[in-house]
């Protein structure tokens, strides 16, 4: 098995396909990666090298479980959908194939100082980091609580799990199919409350984001969210994939999701600067969305940018 | 700083194979250990590649093009992949001249690594002051002059599209260094490239740079909407490597055997290397395809010694500008 890499970060290894099943709409790959596995933390992702016509990207994945023992020495778990060129192959790759993996990449989410209960927040299969960040949270001692929310039953991955692993587990579909008719800002107070909640991790699409952070600021709970934004390099190199970060003294730069991120403290996100600005959210039919050319932007006169914003927004990004 | 690789990956340097170049035309010497170098705007600082090589096994590193002032760049998405390749519209988003001068050189040069720097303006002046400025490091061993960045607000900033605009801007940044090599970097988005390169040249251009990417645009065909959110973007990747290959020929036609180039476009393995050395390039830059793997350098750095000494050979060099004519060579 070829690795390259350094002592320390990331690594580009060729990883087996142990196993593969379907969640739902989405699928799920476990990768024998015994060297991404031991180096990765909640919140990081993997950038896998694909093998179809014409694409030359890799399509990066929030890695959603790892394991360290059994036969292999060590697996990890992502979560797709597939709807492009790039996710469609990955998505039919029958186990024992290879693939070329690189990570683990970015910044992991932080975790509490000390014992406190938390809420995960998962939006679509933005909840596949979650349910990674749970079974770490909870070997750490903390209760562990979920708010899983997508646009139908098809699109929750795996509910078993999370109601498994929580103190608490609430689900919203917009179709109504399971749990709350709605979204999971509608349950967000409750559920803060309920649960006594004292940080909140969110990942999801990038308007789910914004409004869950708007939330938690307004009732003073801190909130992680791990964003998601087109990238190509997932190292650092291509400046692709920056979003406005608020620093120290009110200045506003643009920094790179891939390195700098994908986790953020959700207050250091200038909304209002990025083109996740809309704030009416429009639901969009996932079928008609490719894995790598899905952009919503609308120019306007003065030169900025604006997005028209999914509930669920499917991507190879997280 | 991280322990060194330990770690398998490409094939050891070769010995007995000269991969070195010289990059220095007629203003000296300037020679590389080999002949692989990081495309502008594809290597960011260089520290977060040396998170997982040593970069100082590259020929040098051509560092992100500087402007007088900090930029933020342009809206996103900036990317969108197209077949065989992507397009990019940044917006040259930099930390501005002294910070790279201040905080980026130093630490490159302390890694080992020969530092190329890459410099860029809206105005001659521009140009100017940044040259300047680049000057003051003792470490930056070249310049690119980038004559070309295609995502800035109207044609006439690509100062490449004409020879005369082109000649200008060096000659202004050969006064304020006048000892440096200089490489004026080209866009392919022109009739004939050969006439630009020339005119450069005679501008005191030390060589070449060719080709920075050429403009295109995706537009999505459910939504109408543009896939890049500048709407115009910079195509790279295999896709254009042909174009790299005719216009570095065309160039290496023109200007000799005295002249160097920097060829780059869709380079990807060591065939593209060759090819392009073939065509007339002195030295090859690796761009979008460190994005797709970010160990290619490293790797061809590691395989060429392997690929050449394969086949007799024993120096890069004597395959520059090696192609059989043909019928109607013009």
């Amino acid at each position: 098995m070829s690795v390259q890499g350094r002592d320390v970060g990331p690594v580009a290894m060729t990883c087996e396909v142990v196993d593969r099943r379907r969640y739902g709409r989405y699928w799920g790959l476990t990768l024998s990666a015994p060297d991404i596995a031991r180096r990765a933390a909640p919140g990081q992702f993997v950038n896998v090298a694909v093998e179809a016509p014409g694409t030359l990207l890799r399509r990066p994945f929030s890695i959603a479980g790892v394991s360290l023992g059994g036969q292999v020495a060590g697996t990890i778990d992502i979560v797709l959908d597939a709807h492009g060129p790039g996710t469609d192959a990955l998505a039919t790759i029958a186990p024992g194939a290879s693939l070329d993996v690189l990570g683990p990449l970015g910044k992991p989410f932080p975790m509490p100082q000390r014992r406190v209960a938390t809420l995960l927040v998962g939006g679509g299969y933005g909840a596949a980091p979650m349910y990674y960040l749970g079974e770490r949270l909870r070997a750490g001692g903390h209760r562990v609580n979920f708010l899983i929310g997508a646009a139908d039953t098809q699109r929750i991955i795996d509910p078993i799990t999370p109601k498994r692993m929580a103190n608490q587990a609430s689900f919203t579909t917009e179709d109504g199919s399971m749990g709350h008719r709605g979204r999971v800002t509608d349950l967000l107070a409750d559920d803060l409350a309920s649960t006594g909640a004292k940080v909140v991790y969110a990942c999801g699409p990038n308007a789910m984001l914004a409004a869950v952070g708007a939330i938690c600021e307004d009732l003073g709970v801190p909130c992680q969210v791990s964003v998601e934004e087109h990238m190509a390099c997932g190292v650092g190199v291509c400046m692709t994939c920056v979003l406005p970060l608020r620093g120290r003294g009110g200045t506003i730069a643009n920094r790179r999701v891939c390195i700098d991120g994908p986790v953020f403290t959700s207050t250091r996100i200038a909304w209002d600067q990025s083109r996740y600005a809309d704030p009416a959210p429009t639901t969009v039919d996932a079928g008609t969305i490719g894995d790598r050319d899905t952009i919503e932007v609308e120019a306007e006169g003065d030169g900025s940018f604006k997005a028209g914003v999914r509930t669920v927004r499917p991507q190879d990004t997280r | 700083m991280t322990a060194p690789t330990t770690t398998s990956g490409g094939a050891a340097p070769t010995d007995g194979i000269d991969l070195s170049v010289d990059l220095g035309g007629n203003d000296g010497a300037l020679v590389l250990p080999n002949p692989i170098v990081t495309a502008s705007g594809c290597f960011a600082s260089g520290r977060e590649i040396d998170a997982l090589w040593d970069v100082a096994e590259l020929g040098a590193v051509v560092a992100k093009s500087v402007t007088r002032e900090p930029r933020q760049g342009l809206p996103t998405p900036r990317m969108t992949e197209t077949p065989s390749g992507m397009l990019n519209a940044i917006g040259l988003q930099n930390p501005g001249v002294d910070t790279w001068v201040d905080r980026d050189v130093p630490w490159l040069a302390a890694r080992g690594a020969r530092v190329i720097a890459s410099i860029a303006g809206n105005t001659v002046e521009d140009f100017r002051e940044v040259a300047k400025r680049v000057g003051t490091s003792r470490e930056v061993v070249a310049v690119e002059v980038n004559l070309s960045c295609p995502n800035v607000s109207h044609r006439g900033l690509v100062f490449a599209t004409q020879a005369s605009t082109a000649a200008e801007v060096v000659r202004a940044v050969r006064a304020a260094l006048p000892t440096m090599p200089l490489f004026a970097k080209l866009t392919p988005d022109v009739t004939e490239i050969a006439p630009v390169g020339r005119a450069v040249v005679e501008a005191g251009a030390t060589g070449v740079s060719a080709i920075n990417t050429t403009l295109g645009m995706a537009i999505d065909a459910e939504t109408g909407r543009v896939k890049v959110a500048n709407g115009y973007a910079g195509l790279s990747g295999p896709a254009i490597r042909p174009m790299a290959v005719r216009a570095i020929h065309q160039l290496h036609a023109e200007l000799g055997p005295d002249v160097p180039i920097i060829g780059m476009g869709g380079v990807r393995s060591v065939e593209d290397v060759v090819e392009l050395v073939r065509a007339g390039a002195s030295a090859v830059a690796v761009g979008t395809a460190t994005f797709a793997d970010p160990f290619t350098a490293r790797t061809l750095v590691r395989s060429l010694g392997s690929w050449l000494e394969q086949r007799g050979f024993t120096s890069l060099s004597e395959l520059r500008g090696s192609v059989h004519r043909w019928p109607h060579n013009p």
